[in-house]
């Protein structure tokens, strides 16, 4: 009878010294989830089921199967074509923090990989990542990553996460948008399927460019996609707006999210879908 | 109405116009007095207008003279047609278009309007269109690229409308949807930016085979205003901000996201309406011929590689 002589523990309280270490803190429902149990349900609160951000590599693992991920394009990083300086000091210098915080060279990581063994071209969006603004080495990256799904005749997959352009990098970040929705004119001149999955956040110059091209659009549940800030549109229209504004729900409502689906149904709502696109 | 860096020159132009009231016909010593204060004038404008600061061109580019999109048609074509709707919910005042002709060449032309009196500019959320302007857009680009007819987009806003009902009816998805039906389009496809070029508001009419800008205006991805604010956490900071984004005809011709730039008269365009259509038209004509015997697929994978070399560094 093992249990009667396995070492007694006692689950430690939300109050106690090593509370950052065991305990997790919703972010929304304020309730305290212990950490395992929190990675455990890929850090989804099952109280309130809030879905807290997910790094790019966090994603990847979540949507391909184990070790079938190959990165492209990983030599890209981002670009100082402005030479830009703010009240902050140097663009450069809080590029290089962010590298340095992140372990990643831009705001996206790029490849391909397989989903239940069908291979796809996947580019997922990093908000850690100067709020996972689009500029030039993200605009490449993704080029390069539809490109080869073109070239290998693969769907494409683009998890959106984005604050939007970075100004940092100007008028080239602008030109991101073109660049992005030319390489997907390209995918769809050869009938490729393109799935896109808008993660909070999903705005600005990322809402209006590839986010919502896709074939198909995903979003997480609550996730907020929007074109325009709120207090921008409040005070544009001296109105103040519902609660749900631009959330995912209000936008399925309006007719541009074809559903939402929570994080544990991810890849296998995935794969159901590269199936009826007829994709092996 | 006078920006603050042109008020001498608007003295020498007011004291040239209460010359000519009190001697319409001048002779002799009156002539060679005109004459001493037009040339005044004019090195006074070359010598201010040779060196603007970004912040300065854009209030040029926003000057409430400077010609606008139906001041442009007139001016360029001998016919406008001029076509209205989405066919999907309404007809947008901040997006016009239509058939038009310049000289003998028969072109689709379309861009934001911003209007002249306060009624239009109201009427047309002051040039910010919503998605049925873009929509608007993209039928008539579809209608051009079905008749065989190049597209002209002349593109002038401070950004697309960030209204609730805009929001609602997809303002990101009809810029998205723009942008991806452009790159695709099989007809050649000019763009001018003729006063501000506002973000995606312009982006979203904005994949040109060839981007040409007016001498004074300027295009960016955000206004120095809006950077401002969020950089410099202090909205006044516009001249900073305008200095760091590179939004100059000249800063965009050498990032290469511009092809050519389009000289305005001396002072500005809001001071010589013909002499601005006249180089434009010029500009136009140039580059509509340069791509009309180009194939639809060449003028695609050409327009894409144009789009795919822009922040390509590594």
């Amino acid at each position: 009878m093992g249990w009667f002589h396995k070492k007694r523990t006692t689950a430690a309280s939300p109050d106690s010294p090593k509370k950052e270490e065991i305990w997790v803190q919703c972010p929304s429902c304020k309730a305290h989830i212990y950490k395992e149990e929190w990675e455990r349900n890929l850090k989804v609160c099952d109280r309130c089921h809030f879905h807290e951000r997910l790094t790019a590599k966090e994603r990847i693992d979540l949507l391909l199967d184990e070790g079938t991920f190959i990165e492209l394009a990983a030599k890209i990083s981002w670009n100082d074509p402005l030479k830009f300086s703010d009240a902050k000091g140097p663009y450069a210098e809080k590029a290089a923090e962010t590298c340095a915080k992140t372990g990643m060279k831009e705001s996206v990581l790029t490849g391909w990989g397989k989903i239940k063994g069908v291979k796809v071209s996947l580019s997922v969006m990093d908000f850690r990542f100067m709020g996972g603004s689009l500029a030039s080495g993200t605009g490449e990256k993704i080029l390069q990553a539809t490109m080869f799904a073109v070239k290998h005749k693969m769907p494409c997959i683009i998890v959106s996460a984005s604050g939007g352009a970075r100004m940092h990098e100007g008028i080239i970040s602008l030109m991101q948008m073109p660049k992005t929705c030319a390489a997907l004119a390209q995918l769809r001149e050869a009938g490729l399927p393109y799935i896109s999955i808008m993660t909070d956040p999903t705005t600005g110059g990322v809402s209006a460019s590839f986010a919502m091209v896709g074939d198909i659009h995903i979003a997480e549940p609550r996730t907020l996609i929007g074109f325009a800030g709120r207090r921008v549109i409040e005070e544009t229209i001296k109105q103040k707006l519902p609660d749900d504004f631009q959330t995912a729900e209000y936008l399925v409502e309006h007719g541009f999210v074809d559903m939402i689906v929570p994080r544990p149904a991810m890849k296998e709502t995935l794969f159901k879908i590269l199936k009826y696109a007829g994709c092996r | 109405m006078s920006l603050d860096f042109e008020k001498e020159v608007v003295d020498i132009e007011t004291r040239i116009a209460e010359f000519k009231t009190k001697n319409p016909e001048p002779t002799g010593t009156l002539v060679k007095e005109l004459n001493r204060l037009e040339e005044e004038r004019a090195t006074k404008l070359k010598a201010i207008y040779a060196d603007l600061t970004p912040w300065q061109t854009v209030q040029v580019a926003r000057h409430p003279d400077r010609p606008l999109i139906r001041d442009f048609i007139s001016g360029l074509c001998s016919d406008f047609m001029e076509l209205h709707g989405d066919r999907l919910f309404g007809d947008d005042h901040g997006m016009i278009g239509g058939f038009a002709t310049i000289d003998d060449t028969r072109v689709v032309v379309i861009g934001q309007q911003k209007g002249r009196t306060l009624e239009e500019k109201i009427k047309s959320n002051f040039g910010q269109a919503c998605p049925e302007g873009y929509r608007k857009a993209l039928r008539l680009m579809k209608l051009a690229e079905k008749f065989g007819l190049p597209v002209v987009t002349l593109i002038d806003t401070p950004g697309a409308f960030p209204g609730r009902d805009a929001e609602e009816r997809g303002q990101a998805e009809a810029i998205a949807r723009n942008m991806l039906e452009m790159a695709a389009l099989k007809t050649p496809i000019v763009t001018v930016i003729t006063g501000e070029g506002g973000s995606g508001g312009a982006i979203g009419i904005g994949v040109g085979d060839i981007v040409l800008m007016l001498s004074n205006a300027v295009y960016s991805v955000i206004s120095p205003e809006g950077c401002a604010s969020i950089l410099w956490r202090d909205g006044t900071k516009a001249n900073e901000a305008a200095n760091a984004l590179k939004i100059t005809p000249k800063s965009l011709l050498q990032l290469k996201i511009i092809d050519d730039i389009i000289p305005e008269p001396l002072g500005g365009a809001h001071r010589d309406y013909p002499g601005t259509m006249k180089a434009l038209k010029k500009a136009l004509l140039k580059h509509l011929k340069s791509l009309e015997k180009t194939g639809p697929r060449k003028l695609v994978s050409r327009r894409f590689e144009k789009f795919a070399a822009m922040g390509r560094f590594n």
